[in-house]
């Protein structure tokens, strides 16, 4: 067994065990009720909610597909900085004002919110599937991460694949959401060892940062800045994922297991820590450039794990494996409890058993949670991982459907609830042609080639834009005017549940 | 049962705190302004003004951010 290898298995083993302890950790009376095993208790201070987060928002799908954007297209790929910027910013008074009123009323998932505030069973079913179908696909591509690493430690079959699965979806079973929590810290640390160590031993190599861009200048040519017709695609990707972050279901499960308002605040000022991290390990796809790393049969996800690889010694490749294999974890158990959570509450309870006690809950949420984590394997294992690239693409388009009634929703009760699932159809069905008329031309597929839009399919001009953008602009410009029609023709409502005073509670 | 709530107006310190709240868009129009960052030139530390621009909107992002925690801090 190599070095690499070994490293790999001690640490993964010991976070196997610190899974399997995360029960005991802030023992609660009864592991019994969704507050427990899916949300922590509620409970989480400051440094605990920043690396569950973190831990959770940047994944081993982000340390390897964000560089090996980079290598591939350029500029275009740094996306991911300004997205990771704004995002916080943007989501402040959003997150707390979510938190007060899920704190009030017991909400575990964005879809409660939405049944209370809109008094619609079917709206909250539209934002719970969403959800759902959106989580999936992050979970496999998460599958995609730890297949990277493995494959650059010579693993290959299925096999080993399963047993990380197996594993992981055992503690999450038992353990629920302290699991990944606990399990973060060690993540997150690997994670700043690995890149720390790469900015300051790699560009030594390679002839300094100015080597390392001047390589990758001389290889991408004009896509080393963007072009006249990307900046549009540039500013609107940047901008819509943001929006679309925290309309994910795992990243609100993450918000609403903290403690109280102020734990929220001051993360949004700390949790950016990570995107600087993230931005310099963009920058490994440029010190693959200058490395001249070849990718491993024309798949550019192996490019990171081949210029560790060859960069460090073998001890220490194998602990930047690690950190990507269990970054894969974290993510993959707080995504898998979350579309559990949705399962549960807005389809166990809302149709099938409306009288079912905390402790039925939390029993169909964990088996939930090794159904959604068997799936996820099953469409790695079964089909071709492009897919779930493609599922994943379309992912943050659908996701950002649930905009209006999840996000404006926390401001204002206006939108009646019809117009808010026309909204969501309309912004749904634009969304999907729009990807699907994107071509691929790396890889010859005719359909589902990207996210950029271009606006001259419409007759517009010859300039390329994110989908989600305009689909989620369809979604909004549907439910308002519908919103006007209702009113003016009097439609019946749904009832809201919360008052305005619900949004600025703090711990009691 | 809530709905005469909705269009209820905040309590006092709503409009007090919201006087900080308008600083979060400093950090959110910044990065999307690409006129300021696609270019080359000037480098600092040989990064190209593109990647070094935006790395520091990090801490753009994290100022602005943190002032609001402070101003608003148990509201």
């Amino acid at each position: 067994m190599s070095v690499q290898l070994a490293v790999f298995i001690v640490l993964f083993a010991v976070v196997a065990v610190m899974g399997f302890v995360a029960a005991r950790w802030r023992r609660p009376a009864t592991m019994e009720h969704l507050d427990e095993w899916g949300l922590g208790g509620r409970s989480f201070g400051g440094w605990v909610t920043w690396f569950l987060i973190g831990g959770d928002l940047y994944t081993a799908y982000t340390f390897i597909a964000v560089p090996a954007l980079l290598y591939a297209a350029g500029a275009a790929g740094f996306f991911a900085m300004p997205y990771t910027v704004l995002t916080y910013p943007l989501v402040f008074i959003p997150l707390i004002r979510l938190w007060s009123v899920s704190h009030k009323h017991g909400f575990v998932t964005p879809a409660d919110f939405v049944r209370a505030r809109f008094g619609s069973p079917f709206l909250a079913l539209l934002v719970a599937i969403t959800g759902i179908v959106a989580t999936m696909p992050y979970i496999a591509l998460q599958l995609v991460g730890i297949e990277a690493v493995l494959k650059a430690m010579g693993v290959h079959g299925d096999a080993p694949l399963i047993i990380a699965f197996a594993i992981l979806a055992a503690y999450t079973y038992q353990s629920g959401l302290r699991a990944p929590a606990l399990i973060a810290f060690v993540k997150d640390i690997l994670i700043y060892v690995v890149i720390i160590a790469a900015i300051l031993v790699i560009p030594a190599e390679l002839g300094g940062w100015r080597g390392i861009f001047d390589g990758a200048a001389a290889k991408l040519g004009p896509k080393f800045l963007l072009g006249p017709k990307s900046q549009l695609q540039y500013i609107t990707l940047a901008f819509g994922s943001g929006l679309a972050l925290f309309l994910y279901p795992h990243t609100q499960t993450g918000v609403l297991a903290s403690k109280n308002r102020d734990v929220i605040k001051r993360n949004m000022a700390a949790l950016p820590a990570y995107s600087l991290v993230l931005g310099l390990i963009a920058l490994l796809g440029y010190m693959a450039i200058a490395a001249g790393i070849k990718p491993e049969n024309g798949d550019v996800s192996t490019v990171v794990p081949i210029l560790f690889d060859k960069m460090f010694a073998p001890w220490f490749a194998g602990v930047a494996f690690a950190a990507v294999g269990i970054g894969a974890l974290v993510p993959a158990a707080i995504m898998s409890i979350a579309a559990a959570n949705l399962l549960t509450r807005n389809i166990y309870v809302e149709f099938i058993k409306p009288d079912a006690t905390p402790a039925q809950q939390a029993r169909v949420s964990k088996l939930a949670s090794l159904v959604v984590k068997f799936g996820a394997l099953l469409s790695i294992i079964g089909l071709n991982p492009r897919f779930a690239i493609d599922l994943q693409l379309i992912g943050g388009v659908i996701i950002l459907q649930t905009l209006p009634s999840v996000g404006v929703g926390l401001f204002t009760r206006w939108p009646h609830r019809t117009a808010l699932i026309a909204g969501w159809f309309a912004g749904m069905t634009a969304g999907l042609w729009m990807l699907y008329t994107v071509p691929n031309p790396a890889t010859h597929h005719a359909h589902f080639g990207g996210s950029a839009f271009n606006l001259a399919t419409l007759g517009g001009p010859d300039l390329t834009i994110y989908a989600g953008f305009i689909a989620v602009l369809i979604n909004v410009i549907v439910v308002v005017a519908l919103t006007l029609i209702a009113r003016a023709a009097g439609w019946r409502d749904g009832t809201d549940a919360t008052a305005t005073d619900d949004y600025n509670v703090e711990r009691a | 049962m809530a709905r005469t709530h909705v269009l209820s107006s905040g309590h006092a310190y709503d409009a007090r705190v919201s006087r900080w709240y308008w600083l979060l868009l400093v950090p959110i129009v910044l990065p999307l302004v690409t006129v300021i960052y696609n270019r080359v030139e000037p480098r600092l530390f040989g990064f190209p003004c593109f990647y070094w621009v935006q790395l520091s909107y990090v801490f753009v992002g994290v100022i602005f951010t943190f002032a609001v925690y402070r101003g608003t801090r148990g509201k």
